[in-house]
């Protein structure tokens, strides 16, 4: 069960064709099945991989390709820039009415993340656009629906409007407008119920309540582990109501998300944002390249170092990375490393988001735990800078000192050394890893050297 | 000949199908009409298309196995076999391939045989079932349901609100409790989840319940605190009440496409799922990937929501649902 990355995929096509001294067609059509197994894998739309595949055989069987010297590289380079191409640019702005309140609609299938989505909205309108959301809870099926859409409001200290679920929610929606212009809210997000593309009942309830709130908005609510009938569903949505942007949940699960592609491609709205977490400020833009190299599964490098560059103070991330080069990285590098990878996230997912970080040796095993973190800073600071310099002269009695000092156990200490040596062993393999590709290829980092 | 094995196949089914009655089984040919009309008929429609058997005949049959989201596995499996029958036996009609399609979905189907759609009820004391799930999947919806099955069987039921993190969640499993007559057991919101259970379990024995059915919050199954404390909740159980939990049901969102598959997986290996629930059966057209779990992880599906209603809940019938899927073919047979 596998998920094979594209590149891992095409490895073996390559070491054909390597030993060869032209490419022929039959390569190129080799080539492209597994392009195409790929992307069928990854939950992309089966239609939309006929039309993406054709379309990048023909660049891929001219000059281009043929002429290269490194053909699995440059495949993977069209595919990458036709799957980017194929999802369109980055649109994360949000609509603003000249006559507030402006009008947003969340509308999707069951369990696809509406109130946790609209929750986040709400947020980032208030944090980066400094707006003044209501927000509205229209969805009087579920049971206790409401309940989560005012809870959240209170995380959050955000009005929620209700009139609790005996009201239909086209008249739930006509007083929420009334009320946000009394109070000057301007921006009003309503919070639909979940419902199948196909119930035409719900959907007609939809239309009416874009009818009398002719919203600015309206935002399809998609799980990023949809599979096949993503294409249905968005369509559906779409010829229904005119959708004006996609918001992907999930993203923080392992799916690959070709959902994302075929909704794209099928309805040619645009995904506006993307769910990466539980947390109330998991939403953001939606970045197409990301997503491309995410369905191609070649590791979301760029999003990394984005979020590094805007957490890591650059003088200092340049010594440790000098450090790490010449294996004088000490524990005490180490804990100022904790604290600054800290700010980026979870470090679980930030793992996840380097390619080949799943085939280094003993990564996987390498569980971390943002609360052992804490345990780690405790232990570290209980050493002596000896000891930090000089991990090799902890004895006994020392690490007996260490644990009462930081009120851990002796064998946590022991297991911090032995993760500390592990993670010494990894990034010596990393930088090697990375000045391999600059050596060889002088292909762009993103892309796993062959 | 195969073929006609498959024939009888069928033949066997629609008498088995026949006798048992009615609404059920209409509610599985209804439920499934979707996947019916999209798979069987885009079978039918390719093989009447095609005159003679050939690579492009076997990328658009693997198409739309792809398409009813039929694990890439299975589907890679189920092709490369298919060809190697039609060349063993030197097929070159497409009408023949049919049969075979058939007869290999209906193998694919019988590997699972053995796995009991029943769920494992204790004769006496108490049962106790825990759901498991990623988000959204519809774990609480489907204790609801379950729970009004289990009351208008007569049995005492209670309910534990073990999804103490998401917004709502123990309120909603309380609105299903209210709705169906069943007590909730519920700590505050944030507090920990196995603490909740060991105060359930601690109710459903001084109140002497027959089942006690355990929600817990949804999770990625790639958050490994999340799992770990999930694997928590589950030896908590264990340890109050030996041989619990009886079930450990995965609660599977139909629409979920290749990804179900790791799932089923993870939580298998996290929590030794030993059923599962497809919910939103109804809303799709697919119902492939029940054929992915069954051939690749030996995991019995024991439930299917084929709607929205509190009796939407059917006991998943291998048989009913093979019939569901193959409606029109095993109609026409005599």
């Amino acid at each position: 069960m596998a998920f094979e990355g594209l590149a891992d995929r095409l490895q073996n096509t390559i070491q054909k064709i390597r030993g060869k001294g032209k490419v022929s067609e039959a390569d190129v059509k080799e080539m492209m099945r597994e392009v195409r197994l790929a992307l069928l894998e990854a939950d992309v739309n089966f239609k939309v991989v006929k039309d993406f595949v054709k379309k990048v055989s023909e660049r891929a069987v001219g000059q281009e390709v043929l002429q290269s010297l490194t053909p699995g590289q440059q495949i993977i380079k069209i595919v990458n820039e036709e799957l980017t191409a194929l999802m369109g640019g980055e649109q994360s702005i949000i609509a603003a009415s000249n006559r507030p309140p402006t009008v947003i609609m969340m509308v999707g299938l069951q369990g696809a993340g509406k109130t946790t989505t609209t929750g986040k909205l709400s947020l980032l309108l208030r944090k980066k656009y400094n707006r003044s959301p209501l927000l509205v809870a229209a969805d009087i099926y579920r049971p206790a629906a409401i309940k989560q859409l005012q809870t959240l409001g209170k995380q959050l200290d955000m009005p929620v409007f209700s009139l609790g679920d005996q009201v239909s929610p086209v008249e739930i929606a006509k007083q929420a407008i009334a009320k946000a212009k009394e109070e000057h809210h301007d921006y009003v997000l309503i919070d639909t119920a979940g419902r199948l593309h196909v119930d035409e009942t719900l959907m007609d309830e939809l239309k009416d309540i874009k009818e009398l709130t002719k919203p600015d908005e309206i935002f399809l609510v998609v799980d990023a582990m949809t599979g096949q009938d993503a294409v249905n569903v968005a369509q559906s949505f779409n010829e229904q109501l005119g959708l004006t942007g996609v918001v992907l949940t999930k993203l923080d699960g392992d799916t690959r998300g070709g959902a994302a592609l075929s909704i794209r491609a099928v309805t040619q709205t645009p995904i506006k944002f993307v769910g990466l977490g539980e947390k109330m400020d998991a939403l953001e833009p939606f970045h197409p390249e990301r997503m491309a190299s995410r369905i191609l599964g070649m590791g979301d490098v760029l999003t990394l170092i984005e979020k590094a560059q805007a957490n890591v103070d650059e003088q200092k991330a340049k010594e440790l990375e000098q450090k790490m080069r010449t294996a004088t990285f000490t524990l005490d590098d180490f804990l100022e490393q904790l604290g600054q990878v800290r700010n980026l996230g979870p470090l679980d997912e930030l793992l996840k988001m380097m390619p080949g970080a799943n085939k280094i040796k003993g990564l996987n095993n390498l569980q971390i735990d943002e609360k052992q973190i804490g345990h780690v800073e405790a232990i570290i600071r209980s050493m002596t800078m000896a000891e930090k310099n000089n991990p090799e002269i902890l004895n006994a009695k020392r690490k007996n000192r260490i644990a009462k000092g930081s009120g851990r156990s002796v064998t946590e200490v022991n297991r911090l050394l032995k993760q500390f040596e592990d993670m010494k062993k990894m990034m010596k393999q990393m930088t090697g890893m990375q000045q391999k590709g600059k050596k060889k290829g002088g292909f762009k980092f993103p892309f796993k050297p062959f | 000949m195969l073929g006609s094995e498959n024939m009888s196949f069928f033949k066997k089914l629609k008498e088995k199908i026949s006798k048992s009655t009615d609404t059920v089984t209409e509610k599985f040919k209804d439920g499934l009409s979707k996947t019916r009309d999209s798979f069987s008929g885009k079978v039918n429609d390719l093989v009447a298309r095609y005159r003679k058997v050939d690579e492009d005949f076997f990328e658009e049959l693997e198409e739309i196995l792809i398409q009813a989201d039929v694990g890439f596995d299975t589907v890679m499996k189920l092709i490369d076999e298919l060809k190697m029958e039609v060349k063993r036996r030197n097929i070159q009609d497409p009408q023949e391939v049919q049969s075979v399609i058939s007869e290999k979905l209906v193998e694919i189907y019988d590997a699972g045989e053995g796995q009991s759609a029943k769920l494992n009820i204790q004769e006496e004391g108490l049962t106790v079932i825990l759901f498991v799930g990623v988000n959204g999947v519809g774990k609480t919806t489907t204790i609801g349901k379950l729970g009004h099955k289990f009351k208008s069987e007569g049995k005492k039921v209670l309910m534990a609100a073990g999804d103490t993190f998401r917004a709502g969640a123990i309120e909603q499993l309380e609105v299903w409790g209210e709705r169906v007559g069943v007590d909730v057991i519920k700590q505050a919101e944030g507090s920990d989840p196995a603490a909740v259970m060991f105060d359930a379990i601690q109710a459903a024995k001084s109140r002497k319940a027959d089942i006690l059915l355990c929600d817990t919050a949804g999770r990625l199954q790639n958050k490994v605190n999340l799992m770990k404390e999930l694997e928590k909740v589950k030896r908590v159980i264990e340890r109050e009440i030996p041989g619990a939990p009886h079930e450990v049901i995965l609660v599977l969102d139909a629409t979920t496409g290749q990804n179900a598959l790791i799932q089923a997986k993870t939580f298998k290996e996290a929590t030794n799922v030993s059923g599962i629930v497809l919910s939103k059966l109804d809303g799709t057209a697919k119902g492939g990937i029940v054929l992915a779990i069954r051939n690749e992880l030996k995991i019995p599906v024991k439930f299917v929501g084929l709607g929205e209603k509190m009796d939407d809940l059917q006991e998943f019938d291998a048989e009913k649902y093979v019939y569901g899927l193959f409606a029109d073919q095993v109609d026409k047979t005599d």
